[in-house]
Order: C-alpha cells, then structure tokens, then sequence
C-alpha cells in the first residue's frame, strides 16, 4: 500500500481497514533527539488536521496533527514505552505513531504521494 | 570534570563538588556548648539516624559559595546576546533609589498613610508608562511578562463578557512566530489558539488576518517588533480590521525596547500590551529577577483593570483593594506587585528623560544593524535583506552543509567566554540564532563579538567541524549529553548515587 504525506510532515499508510500514521524522515531529522512523545489513547477520535500528539526534542517541541479522520484503535506501544529512539531510528517503521480507523478513507488519496512530498521538502 | 590538572582547578577557577560531597556532619561553622537544662521532651519522636547535612566550616562555606558564583555567567561580566530577552546593564543608580528604607523597608499591609511616598512612586510610574504607550490606564500588579498576557486576556475575557459576547467569542489568533506564552496564555484564559502561519517574508499580512477573523474571534495576540526582529508594518491596519470585526488588540511588549519613546502602541490601534520593566527599563533578570509585567489597557479595557487601584483624594493616596462595585476582573496577585522593579524602573526612566528612552531605542537598533551588517556575509540572515530592529536572526543554513549547526555555534561562544545568542527560536526559521546586543553594548564589544562570530565562520568553511562537536573546552564543564538528560532527568541528589555527569559522545 503506498504511503502518502502531508504538508505538516506526517505521513499515513493504509493496510487494510487501518491507517498508520507517524511523522516523517525529515520531521524527525529537523527535530533532532526525541525526548518526549505523547500519543493519543485508543477510542479517541480526530477529525483531519486536528492536534493528535505532540512530540518534543532537546531544540523544540512540536504539535502533530491527524493527517486523516478516524478513531485511534492503537497506540505505538514502543512510544508509550518511552522508547524515544525509535522515532529517531525508524521514524516510517517501527516509530509509527497511531493506528486509525479512517472515517473517510478518500481524504487519504488526496493527501501527497512521495515523489510530490519529495518535492515540497526540497523547496523548504 | 576538568581533568587536565591534579587539582581539577583551571588557573584562577576553581573546582567545586557539591556541597553535600564536601561537607561532613562532624565540622561545623561556630561552636556552641551543649544545651543545659532542657529534658528532651520529644519522646518516642527522637530522630533515630543523624540528618545528613554537610557541616562545614566558616571559611570552607565562604569559598563553596564564591566559588559557585565565579560560575556564573552575568551582565555585570560580558556582552548576554540572548535574543528577544533584552539583556542591558542594570544601572547602579536603579539599585541605589531601590535601597533606600522608604521604599525597600516595606510591608504591604502597613497602613496606608504611612506609605504615601511608594503610592505616590507607583502613581507617577503608572503616569509615564501610559504617557510613553498612549494609552489611559495601567495594571502595575503583574509580576512577569506572561503574567501580564494573562492580566491583558483576563481584561479582554471580562470585557467580551460584559458586552454579552463572552460564550461566543473564544477564538485568539496567534501569528506562528509568537513567543510561546501568548498561546499558553491564550489557552490558560479559555480561549482557544488558531494560528495564524508564517510567511516568507517573516511579517503578519492583513489578509492572512483578515481570513481568519469572524464572529467568534475574541482577539488577535501579535509581538511588535516582532520575534524576528522586523517592525510589523501593517499593524494599523491589522488593529482596525481586528476591531472592526468586534475583537481586541493584545500586543506583547516584550520586544518594546525596540520602539520606547518612538512609538506609541496607543496611537497603533493596541487594547493591552505588557511591558517587562526587566528588560525595556533595566530591572535585572534572568536569575536576578524578579521580573515586573506592568499591563497598560486602551479606554475599551480600562473599566475592567484588576485591582488595587491608587485612588487620589484629598490630596492622599488610597488603595481600592476590592472589585465590589466596580467592573475590575479580580486580581492578579496577593498584594500590589513589584516594588524594588517600580523604584528601578521610575530611576531609568527619571534619569534617562524622553530624549534619552529614545536614544535607547535609536542604539539598539543601532547596534544590532552593526552587527547584521557585519555578520551578512558570513552567516545566513533569512529577512538581512532589508535593516533589523532591536535584534539580528541568523540561521544555520550555510554552515548546516559543511557539519555545523546552530548548537555547535552556541557552544564555541562559551569558550570564547560569551553567553550564546538565543538558539532555535523563533520556530518559524529552522536552526535560528537570535542575537539581541542591546543598546548597553560598547562599541568595542559590539566589535569583539563580530570579528569572533567571523572567526568561527572561517573555521566551519575551513571543515574543522570536529572542534565545534567537542565544545565547549575551556568552561568549567565539558558539553552535556542534552538528549541524555532530558531522557532521563535526575531531579535529585542522593548520597552514593550520583555519576558523573553525562558527557556527549564525541
């Protein structure tokens, strides 16, 4: 399933009825060491582009947003765990930040495939 | 730790372990006989273990504590150039009118004929704070910047409430480059922040404004001079829109010694503005504190200041102490705020005069142009194209490249014996450097500091990238491991349990 991405840096990934969401490569490189994460708890619902989690390095701390509507159904328990690193290490794998359940799967296909977020973060 | 020498000493600086390391409950400072006469009355209760606190002696107390201070980096040593922070030297005159018992030797629940003098001193402050803003009332009670946001949003929120609009107008509009308070203090108030974002350019467009205003847009939060160093040049016209559409004008002063003397934010459409006495007006902070955020309010808002209120009658002062009977929203703290600030800040005012509050402005800008001028070249300056206020932003994207950034560059100042420039702020210029001289600066300085942000510019393009990933050398500690320490914070000492302090790896 392909990945698609936002202007705020997320990025969502459909597999089956589940949509992962996490920041990107380049969010987690220009925030540098995580040092604090908080993700939304399973049940709660977001409509798209509302504050979901926050994420802070020793530099900043950052808002992320729900690149999609939908009800969260996990948490990445590797985070919760405060295994802070592996948003640093494999902010697209194993530092998935939610899993949704899309409430409108068509707001995914309207969000930026890689060549064009590819594009939006070399003009940044 | 310093491992260079046997002693762990630098020269003239001293080592210095924690107290609780050096100290031993054997050794004491005066020797006092042993109490006769008294029974121990304390029962069951006698303390069964000995308290664990470190005794030392006179001298060794002495010098644990200079030692600290020799640490400390402070105004009174060098140039600070913490951007959006104002660090100008504390005139010595401020600390002497602040000293004298009439205005030191105070207590806030005196009675109040007996304190004439400091109400008297507060009311002509509060005369020359709405003189030099023009506007028609000031709170002077607030004891921070943020505080005064708060005092600022509190009088807005009591003001919307009066005009029946207090449950429909929630919404504050933040431009993304404010400082972090003013939406926390948005948010605190019981509003909430829609941001308004950020352009090239680096300044707040009407339009983008004017997109976002609506019926239930309580009021718009802008920083003037803003936090990138840039005057808003649409100000007015951003206030009329805002007010046309029913909402307030909070300004944040914190940037105001950019302006003092030559603007009035009156006269720019502003319903609230707070101004740090502590930086426009030289009161000392930054661990030196306490802080003052006086709140000067437009005639809109100036029914609802909080109390007290000095009230002139009969040719006495009197303190309104309650809001019964009157629109005042509350209070904003126990007492009367800050005195020692209101005596230092009423001497700078009183000893500067107009014509010198608008030189401090002139210099300051002054200064900072030189400095971007100098550093242009050598740095990127994302909005150097055209002339700065009060404070020059860098950024690290052409040292980035070659394996330096923002970090690095602020860790090499330490060893070159400067406090580092503000870094990573404001968030809307990725890997910001943030440098405010201020108008207390000598030229010599001003200088100084340029040829050595210059040297360390050569030494990035001539790669030797190494030396800024291990400074700072020469300071008293090597570079800390930040990520390390905020992963895992140690928020205690315990006897046997502490290492030594994290290094960074290099």
């Amino acid at each position: 399933m392909t990945t698609r991405y936002t202007k705020d840096h997320e990025w969502v990934r459909l597999e089956g009825d589940v949509a992962i969401v996490g920041i990107t490569q380049y969010a987690a490189e220009q925030l540098g060491d995580v040092v604090y994460a908080e993700l939304p708890d399973a049940g709660k619902s977001f409509a798209q582009g509302d504050d979901m989690a926050v994420v802070e390095s020793a530099k900043t701390a950052s808002d992320v947003y729900a690149p999609i509507s939908g009800e969260v159904v996990e948490a990445n328990g590797e985070i919760k765990n405060e295994n802070w690193q592996i948003i640093n290490d494999a902010p697209q794998a194993g530092g998935w930040f939610v899993k949704l359940k899309p409430s409108n799967k068509a707001e995914i296909d309207a969000l930026m495939d890689e060549a064009a977020y590819a594009d939006y973060v070399k003009g940044l | 730790m310093i491992t260079e020498t046997t002693s762990g000493n630098r020269g003239l600086l001293q080592a210095e372990p924690l107290i609780f390391e050096t100290g031993h409950a054997t050794s004491m400072g005066v020797d006092l006989p042993a109490p006769k006469g008294t029974a121990n009355k304390l029962g069951g209760l006698t303390r069964k273990a000995p308290l664990d606190l470190p005794g030392l002696s006179e001298p060794e107390t002495m010098r644990h504590f200079v030692r600290l201070s020799q640490k400390n980096y402070a105004i009174d040593l060098g140039l600070f150039p913490l951007g959006s922070c104002t660090m100008k030297h504390n005139p010595r005159l401020n600390e002497r009118a602040a000293r004298f018992e009439g205005f030191a030797d105070l207590h806030p629940l005196q009675p109040v004929s007996t304190v004439q003098g400091a109400l008297e001193l507060m009311d002509e402050l509060a005369h020359w704070l709405c003189t030099l803003t023009g506007m028609p009332a000031v709170a002077l009670s607030p004891k921070a910047g943020a505080h005064g946001e708060m005092c600022g949003m509190l009088a807005i929120k009591a003001a919307l409430a009066a005009r029946g609009e207090g449950e429909t107008r929630k919404r504050v509009l933040v431009p993304s480059s404010a400082h972090g308070t003013n939406p926390a203090t948005a948010a605190a108030a019981g509003f909430t922040v829609d941001e308004i974002p950020a352009r090239d350019d680096g300044r707040v467009h009407l339009d983008d404004v004017k997109a976002k205003l609506g019926p239930d847009v309580a009021a718009i939060m802008i920083t003037n001079p803003n936090t990138c160093g840039l005057f808003e040049p649409e100000i007015k016209n951003i206030a009329d829109a805002i007010h046309a559409a029913g909402a307030y004008f909070y300004c944040d002063g914190a940037n105001y010694n950019a302006i003092v003397g030559k603007v009035r934010p009156g006269d720019l459409g502003v319903d609230a503005m707070h101004i740090n006495l502590h930086k426009t007006f030289s009161t000392p902070h930054g661990g030196g504190g306490p802080g003052a955020g006086p709140t000067v309010l437009s005639a809109a808002l100036a029914p609802f200041a909080p109390v007290p209120h000095i009230v002139l009658k009969g040719g006495k002062r009197e303190l309104r102490e309650h809001s019964e009977g009157t629109q005042a929203f509350g209070r904003m703290c126990a007492f009367h705020g800050q005195m020692g600030m209101f005596t230092r800040a009423l001497t700078y005012m009183l000893s500067h005069g107009s014509d010198g509050l608008r030189q401090v402005a002139e210099d300051a800008v002054l200064n900072a142009n030189y400095l971007l001028a100098r550093l242009k070249p050598h740095f990127a300056a994302p909005f150097g194209d055209r002339p700065c206020m009060h404070e020059v932003l860098l950024d690290d994207s052409s040292i980035k490249p070659k394996g330096v950034e923002t970090i690095d560059m602020a860790k090499a100042l330490l060893d070159e014996g400067y406090h580092p420039f503000t870094t990573y702020f404001p968030l809307v210029v990725h890997g910001a450097m943030l440098i405010e001289p201020t108008e207390t600066v000598p030229k010599r300085e001003l200088v100084r500091f340029a040829d050595v942000m210059i040297a360390l510019a050569e030494r990035v393009n001539a790669g030797d990238v190494q030396f800024f990933k291990q400074a700072p050398k020469l300071t008293p500690m090597r570079r800390l491991d930040d990520t390390r320490a905020a992963r895992q914070p140690k928020l205690r000492w315990r006897r046997g349990s502490n290492e030594a302090p994290a290094q960074a790896a290099e």
